[in-house]
């Protein structure tokens, strides 16, 4: 749709302005500099700064205006540069300066600074105000991440108009009045919002500062490169920001078409992770005493050695796990060497994810959110899974353009803002969805126009096939549906179309473990991945871990599973290598190199074409140049790559296979028996992965570890909330502190996966369809 | 000072239209205002008139809104878009404009009143849910409309087929939490939508297009509706009849200051004089220990003062527009030749300081600076260059400083702190350079923040 354009006149010169444009926008537009503070593209103009004044031709002559309130209409005359838009700019200059602290030499914000910058360019100077400033205790941690000092805040009403508007997070706010008027949580509740991080990003003056950020470095030492995030798949543009050859801030880029210039404080902050002191920085080979450092040659050699004798028993006995944590060439690269030595089994997925087909359907772009009239969530909690989606739904569903059907087996972020939540206990969803299709109001919202399914693993503890099954359905009702498929690792989408993803017949993670667990596997390559980890059969994990005859692992720390190997090769971390990256919509864009990789770390597509040459297959590839055209010009749906000046901005979406259709099918499930109930397990946005475990600033957030249980269901066990419970399953009894909690629903016990503590891991068979759980007390 | 007015009869005169039940002991009572004519106009509007025959009435009458901006009320209802609804009527109780009392005493004397206004004014504008917002500090307002409100339900004059005709209304009783801000419309609407008293900003929020819980809605003062039984009962055209023809009907002045009987009088609008206002034995009597008027304050402690040279301008506001200040909500507060012009100044210009919602830069910044550079100037800490940043920090808030007076601000909040300095500065430059230079007011003057008479410096 595009927007009408109005002739406007700024400082003397012909402007075509876009309709609902603000007057401050099409200045910026023609080039005309207007500062401001408390305006924000990406927020609801509040006009309290009162900075960006201009003056604006009226009948009765020409009129002061703040250009953030002032929208653009036809024949407009603007000036900005008069004396009374000077005098008046100037004024408020002096004011804001009047109680803001001259403590700039010791302030993060110093030399990238708005404030400063204003006052050095327009500032009077030297200040009248001889007055005793207004003091408060500096600063106050008001989360773990965020400190506030209120003697600098210019109260512009950005960082709570973000988490109030934006977030959804109103744990900010201003209190006391006049010139006491100060931003603060509430008491004994801190602002522990996923996204505090943005507050410090938008703020304008040094008010609120980063924790993991605060003195590292100064704004010119800073040297910075445009990247994209993989802490999930959303890809969230970022500048990578380093300081003698050390990442030392990530900031938000704004594109349109993703994050708006959002990032969640998990991604954000886990550059941590990658300065961390327990990388990996040298070879390691496992001899009698253990896994001992070694050279690359030697490492190299012994892993070949390993290969080449797998190999030679058959290509079946091979099998890569990971993959999807590095970026497109790294994935492809591997599966050149894969398809080189035959091995079909290859998965990126760690039996957390949906099958590849998922990718064959027509498929949603996250910009589609704001248009479609109805979404559909088929999708685990996206606030704490893919928060900036989160973030791009909550918007389109709070500016009224698009409602909400969301299927759950319990409150989700996005529950508040649903237009129908339906509840859906697990292994029923596809149930669900029929029954919800037959309701009048549903299909009607239906046919309202495009239909955007977000899907994805709603429940760790159930087969794939249960939503897989309820897609079928949706697909159903609403053929024209447009599929956004959420899987959760940062490049999963990329290793997938580059190939490593089961081949032929091949088996996928699941399958491979279980050959390994019965000594079928001679050599098991792990790619980034951590089966003991990350795999939701915690039993499958360790017997296949154990069953494989050798093991080479490609990783940045030494993991559960990276420590049972024969070598372990380290691999070069996010920022320390080129590269580009996937989505979860399908959009390709760049990573950038900011730092030197740790040690003799090297790129895992590096790792894969000298491994190659180690076992006399050469892939012929001897630099990033060589992969990456190789990349596009082989696979197709990379070649759209090709863009080389989109991909570093904006990204630039992958070719689509031709669209198929879903099959539908039968999946009911069996009841539970009322003495049990139905494991629900699903992530938090901070878990032990290694990006937030390996973070000092993060790791301590991962602490939702329990079980939750719906208060009725509580009531029924007999014991208070906050004791310890017996958790068993058909494989495992495990004890958890039990929460009561409205959000879960009535006979559904809901385990966090990954937190500190008892693993819910060890409940879960990846045989069965669902698991259900006994709880008793002890 | 001789005194014109000591014989009775040399003023104008006027019936009391709305302080009539102020001496009558159960006047606030349901029963006693019932017995004393209440009720009357509502019963009359509901059998014999349309909406817009009450409207037109209004009209006809040409009643300005007391509140402060004194827009015709009857062209302030006309704004609201046609058949949006629902639509609101907001009664803007919570006076709190230093000098001014009427209103408080309007709702505590004669509570039935105000509310038989709102129900002609809701009827007039097709309203069916009014919601009353009295001050926080107001408890006797309160306790008083609550009562009269329980009975007037009880009665059938508020509610459900009120008087048994097709119009129901209505009316909530709210206060607020004691911010002076919320006194302004679109402040008192956020307030009373349960966020921080801040204005909005208008455009876009124009109530009668955007107001409560964004649908359009009428704000009016408790003065305005408290005229309406009148001239509903009486007919537009004899309210209209009362005072001049640019200021109609009756009107409630609160005097204050150095006067011999302060309090609230009901006058003819626009053709009493301030002179007699002081000093006619029906009103205030004179000024203290028979002294003068140096300068006083026409309406409100927003407003720019007058001095002597304006005594004889009637109370009217176009003429009181014209010589270059306000009648605002009608506090009139009188200083006699003793009074200490810069700490006047100062005083109140610290109750804007402090009355700031802190919402926007210049007002939040620039009273509190204002205010500190006075309190330094009293202390003894004045600086020649002082007198120039007073002018140039009002310069940021109110470009020009002129009179009615722009502003860079949100409201008129920081405009108002303005108005003092521009006043007292302009006029009684000497006291403020005799400060300065001496750290203390000049000979005659009374010493009220400094009794002892010790000052820091001499």
């Amino acid at each position: 749709m595009s927007k009408k354009t109005l002739s406007i006149t700024i400082d003397g010169k012909p402007h075509a302005a876009l309709s609902g444009q603000l007057v401050i926008d099409a200045c910026q537009d023609a080039g005309s500099f207007v500062p401001f503070f408390c305006y924000h593209p990406r927020m609801t103009p509040v006009g309290m700064c009162r900075q960006c004044f201009v003056e604006i031709e009226s009948p009765r002559g020409p009129m002061l205006v703040v250009s953030c309130m002032t929208p653009v209409v036809e024949g407009q005359v603007v000036r900005t540069t008069t004396d009374g838009v000077k005098r008046a700019q100037q004024g408020v200059l002096e004011l804001l300066l009047a109680n803001h602290p001259l403590d700039c030499p010791v302030c993060d914000k110093g030399g990238e600074c708005p404030l400063q910058d204003q006052a050095f360019s327009n500032g009077p100077g030297e200040s009248r105000f001889v007055e005793e400033k207004r003091h408060f205790e500096k600063p106050i941690p008001i989360s773990n991440l965020v400190n506030l000092d209120r003697e600098r805040c210019i109260l512009c009403d950005r960082c709570t108009r973000f988490a109030d508007e934006v977030a959804g997070d109103p744990l900010i706010t201003f209190i006391s009045r006049g010139t006491n008027t100060q931003v603060l949580t509430f008491p004994d509740q801190p602002f522990s919002s996923y996204f505090s991080g943005n507050t410090v990003q938008i703020c304008p003056v040094g008010a609120l500062t980063a924790q993991p950020y605060r003195f590292k470095a100064r704004p010119w030492d800073l040297d910075q490169e445009e990247s994209t995030c993989t802490t999930c798949s959303v890809g969230c543009r970022t500048v990578v920001q380093s300081s003698r050859d050390e990442l030392v801030r990530y900031q938000g880029v704004d594109i349109d078409t993703v994050n708006w210039g959002w990032l969640c404080d998990r991604g954000r902050f886990n550059f941590e992770a990658v300065n961390s002191a327990e990388r990996l920085t040298t070879p390691l080979v496992k001899g009698d005493s253990g896994l001992v450092e070694s050279s690359w040659a030697v490492a190299l050699d012994v892993a070949a050695r390993m290969l080449r004798t797998a190999i030679s028993v058959g290509p079946e006995s091979v099998a890569i796990i990971g993959g999807s944590r590095g970026s497109n060439e790294d994935a492809f690269a591997w599966a050149m060497l894969a398809d080189a030595l035959n091995i079909n089994q290859r998965d990126c997925q760690l039996a957390d994810g949906l099958p590849a087909e998922i990718f064959a359907l027509p498929q949603a772009t996250i910009d589609d959110i704001n248009r479609a009239p109805t979404i559909i969530l088929l999708a685990p909690d996206l606030k704490e899974e893919l928060p900036v989606l989160y973030l791009r739904v909550r918007h389109a569903a709070e500016k009224r353009t698009t409602r909400v059907i969301e299927f759950t087996a319990h409150r989700t972020g996005l529950t508040p803002y649903a237009w129908r939540s339906v509840q859906s206990e697990g292994g029923k969803l596809a149930a669900a969805v029929q029954q919800a299709g037959s309701s009048e109001e549903i299909s009607e919202q239906l046919s309202r126009g495009d239909v955007v399914v977000i899907v994805g693993r709603t429940n760790l503890a159930e087969s794939p096939e249960f939503v897989v099954n309820a897609l079928a359905e949706v697909l159903h009702l609403a053929p024209h549906a447009l599929v956004l498929p959420t899987l959760r690792r940062g490049n999963v989408r990329g290793a997938i179309a580059a190939g490593l993803t089961p081949q032929s017949d091949a088996g996928d993670t699941a399958d491979i473990l279980v050959a390994a667990a019965a000594g079928k596997i001679d050599c098991l390559i792990l790619l980034g991945a951590d089966p003991l980890a990350d795999v939701p059969d915690a039993d499958l994990a360790r017997r296949g871990i154990a069953g494989a005859r050798s093991i080479i692992a490609i990783d940045t720390f030494l993991t559960a599973s990276s420590a049972t190997a024969d070598v372990v090769l380290p691999a070069a971390a996010y920022g320390e290598k080129i590269g580009t990256t996937t989505n979860l919509e399908g959009r390709l864009s760049t990573l950038a190199q900011k730092v030197t990789p740790a040690g003799t770390s090297r790129p895992d597509w590096m790792i894969a074409a000298e491994l190659a040459i180690a076992v006399g297959k050469d892939l012929g590839i001897s630099s990033y140049a060589d992969i990456h055209r190789m990349l596009i010009d082989n696979v197709a749906a990379f070649a759209p790559a090709r863009d080389d000046k989109r991909i570093r901005h904006e990204g630039v979406l992958m070719n689509h296979a031709h669209p198929v259709g879903l099959a539908r099918s039968d999946s009911s499930v069996a009841d539970h028996n009322s003495f049990k109930h139905r494991l629900i397990v699903s992530r938090k946005l901070y878990d032990g992965a290694q990006g937030t475990a390996k973070s000092p600033s993060l790791a301590p957030l991962a602490n939702a570890s329990g079980v939750f249980l719906h208060p009725l269901d509580r009531a029924r066990i007999g014991v208070p909330s906050g004791v310890e419970v017996k958790v068993t399953s058909d494989r495992a009894t495990l004890v958890l502190v039990m929460h009561e909690s409205p959000d879960v629903m009535v006979g559904t016990a809901w385990i966090p996966f990954g937190q500190p503590g008892a693993d819910v891991r060890e409940l879960i068979d990846l045989q069965g369809d669902v698991c259900d759980v006994r709880i008793e007390h002890i | 000072m001789s005194n014109q007015y000591s014989t009775p009869g040399q003023i104008p005169t006027g019936p009391r239209l709305i302080s009539g039940r102020f001496e009558i002991a159960d006047g606030y009572t349901y029963g006693g205002y019932v017995r004393t004519g209440g009720y009357v106009a509502l019963r009359k509007a509901l059998t014999s008139m349309t909406p817009k025959q009450v409207h037109e009435e209004v009209k006809a009458a040409e009643i300005q809104g007391r509140g402060g901006a004194g827009f015709l009320a009857a062209t302030k209802w006309g704004f609201l878009p046609p058949d949006i609804h629902p639509r609101y009527l907001v009664v803007n109780g919570d006076e709190s404009e230093p000098g001014t009392y009427k209103d408080r005493l309007l709702m505590e004397l004669d509570p039935h009143q105000l509310i038989e206004g709102i129900m002609l004014a809701c009827f007039a504008v097709n309203a069916a849910h009014a919601f009353l917002y009295v001050r926080g500090e107001m408890a006797l307002a309160q306790e008083r409309l609550a009562e009269a409100l329980n009975d007037a339900y009880a009665n059938n004059m508020v509610g459900r087929n009120v008087c048994g005709s097709q119009f129901s209304l209505d009316i909530t009783l709210t206060w607020g939490a004691g911010a002076y801000i919320v006194g302004e419309e679109t402040a008192l609407i956020e307030s009373l939508e349960g966020q921080r008293g801040m204005p909005r900003l208008k455009p876009p929020f124009f109530p009668a297009v955007k107001g409560l819980y964004m649908q359009p809605t009428i704000v009016n003062n408790v003065e305005t509706l408290a005229n309406l039984p009148a001239i509903i009962k009486d007919g537009g055209a004899t309210f209209r009849g009362i005072g001049a023809p640019t200021s109609t009907g009756m009107r409630m002045f609160s005097v204050s200051g150095h006067v011999n009987r302060p309090g609230v009088f009901e006058v003819p609008n626009g053709v009493t004089t301030f002179r007699m206002l002081f000093e006619a034995p029906e009103y205030c009597g004179g000024v203290r220990n028979g002294g003068t008027v140096k300068a006083f304050i026409p309406g409100g402690a927003s407003a720019m003062w007058f001095f002597d040279e304006h005594l004889d301008l009637a109370l009217d506001k176009p003429t009181v527009d014209k010589a270059g200040s306000m009648l605002g909500s009608g506090a009139i507060i009188a200083m006699d030749q003793t009074t200490d012009m810069v700490a006047a100044c100062w005083r109140i210009v610290r109750f804007f300081a402090r009355e700031s919602c802190g919402k926007c830069t210049p007002c939040r910044e620039g009273t509190t600076w204002l205010e500190q550079v006075l309190r330094r100037i009293l202390d003894g800490q004045g600086r020649p260059e002082d007198i120039d940043l007073l002018f140039e920090i009002s310069e940021s808030i109110s470009p020009g400083i002129a009179w009615p007076p722009l502003q860079t601000t949100i409201c008129p909040l920081g405009p108002s702190a303005v108005s003092p300095i521009a006043s007292a500065v302009r006029r009684f430059r000497n006291e403020f350079d005799h400060y300065i230079a001496h750290g203390r007011p000049i000979s005659g003057i009374e010493d009220v923040l400094n009794p002892s008479g010790i000052h820091a410096h001499v």
